[in-house]
């Protein structure tokens, strides 16, 4: 089959700051060619090359390894190396913003201070901590069935693709964020690690821990290489309790509330499970509970209509828990 | 045509604090004559949060949810978007995984259920839009929103993760904003519409979530809405009742009125405003 390259006419909006000079960022648009072939690195080097020499990116290795290109194209964080252009044509259409991946911490134009990511990479001791022999006198073997537990998370090229898309991390300065929970859960599950309960109990530290990721998947949506980083967030939470270290607090309690209203009722007791999570600390939810109450908004546990067969669900739950808490 | 019926998934909040969620389904089931059988013997999804603790245990259930869908014969039909990713995630991981559906299946066998994964799950907002379609609705209108701008608020649980959901395009959904349009309406577009809530750390990181509420607000009300519309009961939560924490933690007075997706067609197809439960809001609906 005959191979056709086709182009078409592209509007670039690209970000531009110095932070030595500019006060502020401002935008400057070029209006570009654009062929099927390229990727969105292409178009980084001909901005350069053939329109302004002071722009500035990171790029080194164009083979989407080295993670250095990660930027944002329509607020949609990206490897720039491995993004064809016809693929953000074809989502975004003939107008394309091209900006920073965090834009609170450029420096010069798409180029980030990354430090907020380091330090947290540095901070869930991301090697493996094992105490072996000096001279061992056999190896230590890791069975393909030890390594498939992995899963994939060892392929993170630490591009920030993800830390910087995820909406925690920009409210929440102290939240590790998804691509060091993922670094974390890669040594976590890995049976040569000795450090498991240790690094296990930092993970869970209110404010910056696995319990203050908000679910909503865009890390695992972002990710060039698919690392899934949330479904590693989930893995560790799970290993907390697994693993019995689990703090009682209103996250964990609120995950194991779950389990008792469904017991009890098949479908959940909203308030009872609120009341459940908190503890004495529900009175903080009052004000607005006498307003949803006065709008018909909550039901009384007496009110509450239970699963039919609700026998099948107990015996189900009982049959079926793998976790103690 | 033949009359479509899906079999009813309600989950949780349309029983408790989203009563209008229900009532506004079952008046737009009727109106576009859809027949809905309710899986009465449905539990909990865990909603996301089950799974952090028990992930066995989560699956059983979920499974358990479908087979009631499967024993009917049906697609099953979801009002909330964290039942639907639950359900659908469930779906997902039995039919790739023979060894875990039979494991599962073990369990379900004790109580004479099964699981085959024959019913498809399908959230409300794709059943109407791929089944009834745009063009039938918009012929439908009878009051149509034109007066209105109408901000949508797709919410995460039913575009993420693309590769489970494969409707909308998470970066570029266009679903509830062809609905805006097909009931009349006018669709604001606007940066937050497809973020985080912040329902799921409501409790733990009451600061994040209200922020991040506070913000989906104020990027519709910069977009000049008039009102917020949502398929998720749980978002709707959010956006109605947080409005205090949200507008203390940005720093700036938010408030829309926030329509259920059902309540929007509803109020476009001629329902009254009493059976879509208006009254049941905690920010006024008073301009309709």
């Amino acid at each position: 089959m005959e191979h056709t390259i086709t182009t078409q006419q592209v509007k670039f909006k690209v970000f531009r700051f110095n932070a030595d000079e500019d006060y502020l960022p401002y935008y400057e648009d070029y209006d570009m060619e654009v062929t099927s072939e390229e990727v969105v690195l292409d178009i980084l080097n001909r901005i350069k090359w053939d329109h302004d020499g002071s722009f500035s990116y990171r790029r080194s290795c164009r083979h989407g390894i080295c993670g250095a290109c990660a930027i944002k194209v329509n607020g949609r964080s990206t490897l720039a190396c491995k993004e064809s252009m016809n693929d953000m044509v074809e989502l975004f259409g003939n107008e394309l913003v091209i900006e920073p991946l965090s834009k609170k911490r450029a420096v010069k134009d798409m180029i980030i201070d990354k430090g907020d990511f380091w330090e947290k990479h540095d901070a869930i001791h991301p090697y493996l901590i094992s105490d072996v022999e000096e001279h061992p006198e056999n190896e230590h073997i890791v069975t393909p069935e030890e390594a498939e537990v992995l899963n994939d998370a060892d392929l993170c090229i630490q591009c920030g693709a993800c830390h910087y898309a995820c909406p925690v991390v920009e409210i929440n300065e102290d939240f590790f964020g998804p691509a060091a929970f993922a670094k974390a859960y890669r040594f976590e599950a890995d049976v040569r690690d000795e450090a498991h309960v240790a690094r296990l109990n930092e993970l869970q530290a209110p404010n910056q821990g696995v319990w203050d990721c908000a679910k909503c998947f865009e890390c695992a949506e972002v990710c060039p290489k698919d690392v899934n980083p949330i479904e590693k967030i989930t893995k560790l939470h799970q290993m907390l309790f697994t693993e019995g270290v689990a703090k009682s607090n209103v996250a964990t309690r609120h995950a194991v509330g779950f389990k008792h209203s469904i017991m009890k009722n098949g479908v959940l007791d909203e308030g009872g499970l609120v009341l459940y999570s908190e503890g004495p600390s529900i009175v903080k939810h009052i004000p607005v509970a006498i307003k949803m109450f006065k709008k018909g908004k909550i039901v009384p546990p007496w009110g509450i209509t239970k699963s039919d067969n609700l026998d099948e669900i107990q015996k189900l739950v009982k049959s079926s828990s793998t976790a103690k808490f | 045509m033949e009359k479509l019926k899906y079999a009813l998934f309600t989950g949780c909040t349309a029983k408790q604090s989203t009563p209008e969620q229900m009532m506004s389904t079952m008046a737009v089931a009727k109106k576009l004559g859809i027949e809905l059988v309710e899986l009465t013997e449905a539990s909990c999804c865990g909603a996301s949060h089950l799974q952090d603790y028990d992930d066995f245990l989560s699956l059983v259930l979920n499974a358990r949810n479908i087979a009631y869908a499967e024993k009917h014969g049906l697609t099953m039909v979801t009002i909330c978007n964290t039942c639907q990713l639950n359900t659908a995630m469930t779906k997902h991981r039995l039919d790739e995984n023979p060894e875990l559906k039979a494991k599962v299946n073990e369990k379900l066998a004790e109580v004479g259920l099964e699981y085959k994964g024959t019913s498809e799950i399908v959230h409300f907002l794709y059943a109407i839009i791929d089944d009834i379609g745009l063009d039938k609705i918009k012929e439908m209108v009878v009051k149509p929103l034109s007066e209105f701008n109408i901000a949508p608020f797709y919410g995460c649980h039913n575009i993420r993760p693309s590769e489970l959901h494969k409707k909308d395009n998470p970066y570029r959904p266009t679903s509830l904003d062809d609905l805006i349009i097909a009931c009349g309406g006018k669709n604001v577009d606007y940066e937050e519409k497809n973020k985080c809530c912040g329902f799921h750390v409501e409790l733990q990181a009451p600061k994040t979530a209200a922020i991040l509420t506070g913000n989906a607000i104020a990027g519709a009300m910069d977009g000049n809405a008039d009102m917020m519309v949502t398929p998720c009961p749980l978002c709707h939560l959010k956006l109605d009742t947080q409005t205090g924490h949200a507008s203390e933690a940005i720093g700036r007075d938010v408030e829309l009125p926030v329509l259920h997706m059902q309540q929007m067609v509803g109020l476009a197809l001629g329902c009254d405003l009493e059976e879509l439960g208006l009254q049941h809001h905690l920010v006024e609906v008073n301009f309709i």
